[in-house]
């Protein structure tokens, strides 16, 4: 199958992470939305793996996975605490420096 | 048709329908699902591409941990928090579509122009196996990230357990000082030394947002859970069955 539409699947993904994290003011759906992004990089390194024929994209796929996983725990703990402080996980209330 | 592209036709529209549920829902649980939803599809997309085990990975890391803890946060943060339709600049969300639409549009225009190689045979991709594979690469030309990784990983478990611990805004009480306060009262009033009255009115209710009855009928105040009255969740009580 031809691998442009994986490419085009992974770009229009990508497209909707992007006006998520500019549109959405709920940290947590923001930080989706960055998740979704990674995702889709994912999905290129895989299809580009497959079309140069080495294992090279699976494994930077895999080490996105892990980074994705570690910069995870640290964001929700970063929200947690904005929001024990704040109490509000919108984006536009931790504007600390307009005060 | 081949079966990969028959999969990836029905996969590609349930990921892109996941990603705009995403963006789309209100509450922040309703775009949880939904990307849980994207990321299951990209598991399915990432097996059909000769890749299972990051399709495995996939589905146990995103679905599995990282998923859970964002519903875990979600829950912590509440679940009814959604997000208000109050645009804080003019016209912001119109120019972000417009914008990631341009995006999209340079992205899939490059792409299509593009010649990419045909894919390479799966046994050819994965001639010793897939994971053999990756596990040869990993631990020979990615030997010093993998090393690095596990640094990352360490002081992401700190970070997290350094940010998520709340300190004490005041002294814990000891078990002493709760006698003191009870059997010495400041003001002089004894009445609770014998402890409070349980709530639950056995006759019809034995719940604790039942509020004990005193001799004349009406509720006892001090029969009311301190937790239940700070959430507003207590029973009308029972003054009304006289």
């Amino acid at each position: 199958m031809n691998p442009t539409s994986y490419i085009v699947l992974s770009a229009i993904l990508f497209s909707i992470g992007a006006v998520g994290v500019l549109v959405r003011r709920n940290a947590l759906v923001v930080f989706m939305c960055v998740e979704l992004m990674l995702n889709a990089a994912n999905l290129a390194f895989v299809t580009f793996a497959r079309t140069s024929g080495t294992l090279d994209g699976q494994v930077t796929a895999f080490f996105v996975m892990v980074v994705a996983a570690a910069e995870v725990v640290v964001g929700l703990a970063i929200i947690m605490m904005i929001y024990r402080s704040r109490r509000s996980a919108s984006v536009d209330d931790a504007s600390l420096l307009k005060l | 048709m081949s079966g990969e592209a028959v999969a990836f036709w029905i996969i590609a529209p349930i990921t892109v329908l996941g990603g705009i549920g995403l963006v789309a829902s209100r509450k922040a649980v309703h775009s949880a699902l939904w990307l849980a939803v994207t990321m299951i599809g990209l598991a399915v997309l990432y097996v059909t591409q000769d890749a299972p085990f990051l399709g495995v990975v996939q589905v146990i890391v995103y679905t599995g941990a990282v998923m859970m803890l964002f519903l875990f946060v979600i829950m912590l943060v509440g679940v009814d928090a959604s997000d208000s339709l109050i645009e804080t600049l003019k016209g912001q969300r119109v120019a972000a579509i417009l914008a990631a639409g341009g995006f999209a549009f340079v992205l899939v225009a490059a792409v299509t122009r593009a010649v990419i190689a045909d894919p390479v045979p799966a046994e050819e991709l994965n001639a010793g196996g897939n994971v053999e594979g990756l596990a040869e690469l990993i631990f020979t030309d990615y030997l010093f990230a993998f090393e690095v990784t596990s640094a990352l990983l360490i002081t992401a478990a700190v970070g997290a357990l350094v940010l998520a611990l709340a300190p004490r805004v005041v002294a814990k009480r000891s078990q002493r000082e709760l006698a003191t306060e009870r059997f010495r009262p400041v003001d002089g009033d004894y009445s609770q030394a014998a402890g409070l009255p349980p709530p639950g009115v056995l006759a019809r209710h034995n719940a604790v947002g039942t509020p004990a009855l005193l001799p004349d009928g009406t509720p006892a105040e001090a029969s009311y859970s301190r937790v239940l009255r700070a959430r507003e969740e207590l029973e009308a009580g029972e003054e009304d069955e006289q």
